[in-house]
């Protein structure tokens, strides 16, 4: 069992958790996930983390409630506990020296984003950082990402934050600045977000890197469900991954293979109690 | 009851057959298709045992089980001592009484097999092994060995790992077994379907075993939570058990639209996630027609279940004949009464796809057998514009796994075979001091019970390591 240390909601719906972990914590590089079995017949679901502390023994994981296994693990009080914690799953980031870079998150994607936007700043790059979301109640970690970055960017649909529009007219901006183009761009967050992103950069040969979150069981390899198509190889997204070269992936293949029990989900969310259905679609779109 | 039978008298008994869920109805449900021999009806079988003195039963059992002892003592009808037996030689008889194939090991050379039909000796092992379970209270005391001082690790609780759990622990090392997934068990948890081996068998043997005093820690993925290295600093031998979980592909156009699974994953999610429950929230396609690729037991497995999900069509596609395929005659033959297709000499050259990105159909090549290849068994070859399409919804790849490099990447002083099985010697020992494999990962994809063997054999060289031997080497590697 893993202990809840600490659980504050950042977003309606979005948590932050602290949890004892003490071999991950230990073991934990940035880019790497976990998968959490929250009970006994749940399911298992992989989730980036967010911070470790190898000294205390604890790590720092982000959540969003869009479905039942999250719902539950979000809620989970401080003082409870959660089933199972396997991990950390997939490869690191790789960590080079680019000089200037942008790192991009949208929406729960800003949370994946943070510790590797750390590691890359630590390492001594220049980072601007660009967030995005539906409206400010969803844009998260924008002083946490202060604290490194040379600028943070904020770009809400509604104008409500930052400036109107989506993230990608923010980076458009910076590359079209010849004294702002990053060298190489990290991409977070829904997957239209990271495909536009990637398109928006390939014409400049800039460098894009993006997390992908394909549906996945058992994180080491062992069902090839999280399959995906990076240029012409099919790659296991939580061996080989999840960070690939955005240039490279195939992200109408990675959409489609999303969508393969849309129906099994929406009849599930159709038996829950009604506050709970209402708090899961409230943030889904 | 007569206790001494005459061998014309043993001779003039017949094979017993097995009780078994009638086909119609299983395929509605989960449960265990064979039901188990009664009391009367395994002493009568045990009494067909001639217990001859050559005993090729005992030399065919890859944990060398005295067979002729258990089942002597279940003739005369003295199940605590058939009981005593069978677990001093087996940590797992109740799995291996399911599904080990006994058809190509004790049975095959049993003497009675020469004129007629052999001693049903998994029918008996499993008899014997439902008894002690459910009669704990009437098995003879296990004493419980002084401890050793000597720490031994396992990765992978499954067929190898427990066994060799409880070999070693049974010899006063204490034990501590590291799974990655949620659940122990290895492949007898998400692999063997329910109706194969109900999973509360599992649940009893890895109890056994922490009654035993191993330690037992899920969600430890060894080369990601912890590294080779730290185990071996922490214990005085490590073993590796972690199996053969990497699905092989068949890289053919159309694997990844929706509705194409591996086995593996098609598997894991009805067994280990329980997708068949309606109560469970583990997603799965349930096809009205399904192909399953390949002839091994994983087929069988995936293809019967796809029946009993409700497909009205379960077909196995095969690229030999039936006289080549790998799985168990049992398995291919219950496939069969549930009204499963087999389509023979027959391979998938492309998976197609609806405009929606879902499965549609198989275009498959027929084949034929040319001269044989390396494993004995003849090649298919294709014949040529003889191709045909079948209208399928889901197709499952069952065509074999390899080993996972998941641990092995990380330890790159660990010498490997080119398909990326470790090496070791006939005893297990890899070439790293201290370190022991066994199981898939070394044999590439086998069976149940040459994991157990391994294990079993690999205590017996593991207990000669820790006591004397682990004195000759460096601590730790040159």
């Amino acid at each position: 069992m893993f202990e809840v240390l600490q659980n504050v909601t950042l977003a309606p719906n979005v948590h932050r958790m602290v949890i004892r972990a003490p071999r991950i914590a230990k073991a934990r590089q940035p880019g790497q996930f976990v998968i959490i079995h929250p009970e006994a017949g749940g399911e298992r679901i992989p989730l980036t983390i967010g911070d470790a502390d190898p000294q205390a023994g604890t790590i720092t994981l982000f959540i969003q409630a869009v479905g039942t296994s999250t719902l539950k693990i979000a809620n989970t009080p401080v003082g409870g506990s959660l089933r199972d914690i396997a991990g950390p799953l997939g490869k690191a980031t790789e960590i080079d020296i680019w000089g200037r870079i942008a790192c991009v998150g949208g929406g729960l994607g800003t949370a994946v984003l943070y510790p590797l936007a750390k590691a890359l700043a630590d390492a001594g790059n220049e980072v601007t950082t660009i967030i995005g979301g539906r409206s400010k109640p969803f844009i998260i970690l924008a002083d946490e990402l202060s604290a490194f970055s040379d600028t943070v960017l904020i770009a809400t649909e509604d104008g409500s934050l930052g400036r109107k529009g989506f993230v990608t007219h923010a980076l458009q901006e910076l590359i079209d600045d010849p004294d702002k183009r990053p060298a190489a761009v990290f991409a977070i967050g829904p997957v239209p977000m990271m495909r536009a992103v990637a398109e928006l950069t390939r014409p400049y040969g800039i460098k894009t890197i993006v997390s992908l979150n394909p549906i996945m069981i058992d994180g080491t390899g062992m069902c090839g469900g999280c399959r995906v198509k990076v240029g012409d190889e099919t790659k296991f997204a939580c061996v080989d991954g999840p960070e690939f070269d955005g240039h490279l992936v195939d992200f109408g293949l990675l959409i489609d293979r999303l969508s393969m029990y849309r129906e099994t989900e929406a009849k599930i969310l159709s038996e829950l109690p009604e506050e709970l259905r209402e708090k899961i679609t409230k943030v889904k779109r | 009851m007569k206790k001494d039978l005459t061998p014309k008298e043993r001779m003039a008994i017949e094979r017993v057959k097995m009780p078994e869920q009638d086909p119609g109805r299983r395929i509605g449900n989960f449960e265990e298709v064979n039901r188990g021999l009664t009391e009367e009806l395994a002493m009568r079988e045990a009494q067909r045992c001639l217990l001859c003195k050559s005993r090729p039963c005992v030399a065919g059992c890859p944990v060398r089980v005295r067979i002729p002892e258990f089942i002597a003592a279940l003739a005369v009808g003295d199940l605590p001592e058939a009981a005593r037996i069978l677990l001093a030689d087996n940590t797992l008889p109740a799995v291996c009484g399911r599904v080990c194939p006994q058809e190509t090991q004790c049975e095959q050379i049993c003497v009675r097999g020469a004129k007629g039909d052999p001693v049903a000796i998994g029918y008996l092992e499993r008899f014997v092994a439902d008894w002690a379970l459910a009669h704990p209270d009437k098995l003879h005391g296990e004493e419980r060995p002084s401890p050793t001082g000597h720490k031994v690790s396992i990765v992978g609780s499954g067929p190898a790992g427990l066994t060799m759990a409880g070999e070693l622990a049974r010899k006063g090392h204490a034990v501590t077994l590291f799974e990655a997934l949620h659940d122990t068990g290895g492949v007898l948890r998400y692999g063997i379907p329910e109706f194969r081996l109900p999973k509360r068998i599992v649940d009893i043997e890895v109890e056994r075993l922490k009654d035993l005093g191993v330690e037992i820690e899920c969600n430890v993925v060894v080369g990601k939570t912890v590294a080779l290295d730290e185990l071996r600093e922490e214990f005085d031998a490590v073993f590796i058990g972690n199996g053969a979980g990497l699905p092989v592909m068949l890289n053919i156009d159309g694997e990844n639209l929706k509705g194409v699974y591996s086995a593996n994953e098609y598997l894991t999610r009805v067994n280990l996630m329980a997708a068949w429950r309606d109560d469970m929230p583990t997603p799965i396609i349930r096809g009205k027609r399904v192909a399953v690729i390949g002839g091994g037991n994983t087929a069988m497995d995936a293809v019967r279940t796809s029946r009993r999900l409700g497909a009205e069509r379960s077909i196995i596609l095969y690229r030999r004949t039936e006289k080549e395929m790998p799985a168990r005659i049992e398995e291919s033959h219950h496939a069969k009464e549930e009204g499963i297709e087999f389509i023979l000499l027959a391979a998938p050259l492309e998976i197609l796809g609806d405009e929606n990105g879902w499965v549609k159909g198989l275009l498959c090549q027929r084949m034929e057998l040319g001269e044989p290849d390396a494993s004995g068994r003849r090649r298919p070859v294709p014949i040529e514009d003889d191709t045909f399409v079948l209208e399928v919804d889901v197709v499952v790849n069952a065509i074999g796994t390899r080993a996972n490099p998941l641990l092995t990447a990380t330890a790159p002083e660990l010498k490997l075979n080119k398909w990326g099985n470790i090496e070791t010697d006939e005893n297990g020992a890899t070439n790293l001091p201290g370190v022991f494999a066994g199981g898939d990962i070394v044999r590439g994809g086998a069976t149940v019970i040459l994991a157990m063997g391994d294990g079993k054999s690999g205590s017996k060289r593991i207990g000669d390591y820790l006591g004397g031997e682990k004195a000759t080497y460096p601590t730790r590697p040159a």
